[in-house]
């Protein structure tokens, strides 16, 4: 398909990028001890062999985390002008945005491969409910995918990284939040703003409840924040 | 085999190129020359669809930039100003990646990839990365993932600037060289290049076209006026003056200083005028010594200067 003829070149390239510098070991081990010292501090404490702590703290984390991931996509590109070069190749901009965001995406399943060892030993400890991890996981990565989407549209916003991590991290930071503050809000509009919120969809699935709501909800925030890349590139060239 | 019609390109409320148009043939090495800030980069940008024009067409090929984007970036190797190349990769993966871009099969590819960094100069580099390598070598990075895909047009922006003078010499050798079968438009502010490699040369004054023709024509155009510069020993300025004045075709003598003991001038003349002889036997008759004796047509620098001066 001549729109989407490049992106594994793109991707490929992005994701090897990550790893020339050491700023992806970095993030790597961060999040790693992070959800590591948080889950394990209270686990035997509760007694309980399940993850839902885990789960319970991963958005978060990824609000944090995901957007330091993307911050760079198109950040330094920009910065440094190489946009030039790559939107001068005969690529589209299709390829461009699959194989960053693929790139980002990968990275961040990459980072949660390891934790799936905290299952397996939870596993061992006692007796482990299967529903709730397999769609805890399944929530991580669309949860961590339309993450991705956020900070990749952050990223198109500002040459500068520290401001496309910051914006990002707001928008995610906002999307997890939302549904802690809705006693705020007057009752006509509690669904509404549930439904706006990333936490209360990435809950439910991590219960092992996997509802279509759910998973369109999370598709429609990447589609819309990668038509948002879209668009704020498209400016720039007009 | 470029068509640029009446192209206009606003950033915000700057117009960076103002109503352009120009035509460049199959084989042409087209010079766009200008001072900083004319719009050289930005007529470039345009014609490798990084962006769009405000107004007007460009077609390459039959290709229109507003339908045929993807077509006319597979007919053009661009080297963007100062060559804005992945910092992290090396040099090896850099000319891979792009060859993969351009579609060059597995086999080809590492042939190409070393007749590239023989042509460019890169074999030392190729295991260091681009963000080690000084700015020459960069800019030859650039200029060879240009060329990978042999495209058949090459757009360079600034493709000598911070090589050193040989190298200069060879990147103009190795453009004149893909400049007899390809289609090649460089922009520089750097006049003897564009004499050295061009046919032609567009110069672009605030995003307006200044002049538009071959290099040969424009010297030639603006010589309306020869200067002939002489200076001799031990004579009086008043009285070389009064002698020379009386030699038909001068216009104006003005002092020019010259070196202890001696006395310099420079003599206007109308172009099609050829005093040289008079005035050679008029000094010859009075018995003075010269020293100097030369007439100094209208270089590009001083086109140039006309062109583009601000008024």
């Amino acid at each position: 398909m001549e729109l989407l003829k490049h992106y594994k070149t793109i991707f490929s390239r992005e994701l090897k990028s990550y790893f020339y510098s050491p700023i992806a070991y970095i993030v790597i081990s961060i999040f790693l001890v992070v959800t590591g010292w948080f889950f394990y501090s209270t686990f035997f404490l509760y007694n309980q062999a399940e993850l839902r702590n885990f789960f319970q703290l991963l958005p978060i984390i990824f609000s944090f985390i995901i957007p330091a991931v993307t911050m760079k996509l198109f950040s330094e590109e920009l910065n440094l002008g190489s946009y030039e070069i790559i939107a001068t190749m005969p690529v589209t901009f299709l390829d461009i945005i699959a194989g960053k965001f693929l790139a980002a995406f990968a990275f961040t399943a990459l980072m949660l491969a390891p934790t799936v060892f905290y299952a397996v030993f939870t596993a061992f400890m006692g007796k482990l409910d299967h529903g709730p991890v397999i769609g805890g996981y399944l929530g991580a990565l669309l949860l961590g995918g339309s993450f991705s989407a956020i900070g990749l549209f952050a990223s198109t916003l500002s040459r500068n990284q520290i401001i496309a991590f910051i914006i990002g991290m707001i928008i995610c930071f906002s999307l997890t939040l939302i549904d802690k503050m809705l006693f705020f809000l007057p009752s006509v509009m509690l669904g509404f703003f549930q439904y706006l919120g990333a936490d209360y969809h990435f809950q439910n699935i991590s219960r092992g409840i996997i509802d279509t709501r759910d998973i369109l909800y999370f598709c429609t925030i990447c589609f819309i924040s990668l038509y948002g890349c879209y668009l704020t590139m498209q400016e720039k060239k007009a | 085999m470029i068509k640029v019609d009446q192209i206009t390109k606003y950033y915000d409320t700057f117009c960076a190129v103002d109503n352009i148009s120009f035509e460049i043939q199959k084989g042409e090495i087209v010079g766009l020359l200008g001072p900083n800030g004319a719009g050289k980069s930005t007529t470039l940008r345009m014609l490798t669809c990084f962006m769009l024009p405000s107004a007007g067409s460009v077609t390459i090929k039959d290709y229109s930039i507003n339908k045929n984007q993807l077509e006319i970036k597979k007919l053009i190797g661009y080297l963007p100003e100062s060559a804005p190349l992945y910092h992290d990769m090396l040099v090896y993966d850099y000319l891979d990646y792009a060859a993969q871009i351009r579609e060059i099969p597995a086999e080809k590819k590492n042939r190409r990839i070393a007749e590239l960094a023989d042509t460019c100069g890169l074999n030392d580099v190729m295991h260091k990365s681009i963000g080690e390598l000084s700015k020459g070598y960069k800019q030859r990075v650039g200029l060879a993932h240009a060329m990978i895909g042999d495209p058949e047009i090459l757009i360079l922006d600034e493709p000598t600037s911070g090589l050193d003078p040989n190298q200069i010499v060879e990147i103009r050798e190795l453009i004149k060289k893909i400049g007899r079968q390809k289609t090649v438009i460089l922009s520089t502010h750097i006049l003897s290049e564009v004499e050295a490699t061009c046919d032609r040369v567009i110069i672009i004054n605030r995003g307006k076209i200044a002049a538009d023709s071959t290099v040969a024509e424009l010297k030639k155009s603006g010589s309306e006026e020869h200067f002939l510069n002489l200076s001799v020993k031990n004579a009086d300025f008043s009285e070389l003056r009064s002698r020379l004045s009386s030699v038909h075709g001068v216009k104006n003598i003005i002092e020019n200083q010259g070196k202890e003991g001696f006395t310099s001038c420079r003599i206007q003349c109308g172009s099609s005028d050829e005093i040289r002889p008079a005035v050679y036997e008029t000094i010859k008759n009075s018995g003075w010594v010269l020293y100097d004796f030369h007439q100094e047509s209208k270089s590009l620098e001083n086109i140039f200067r006309d062109l583009t001066r601000e008024n």
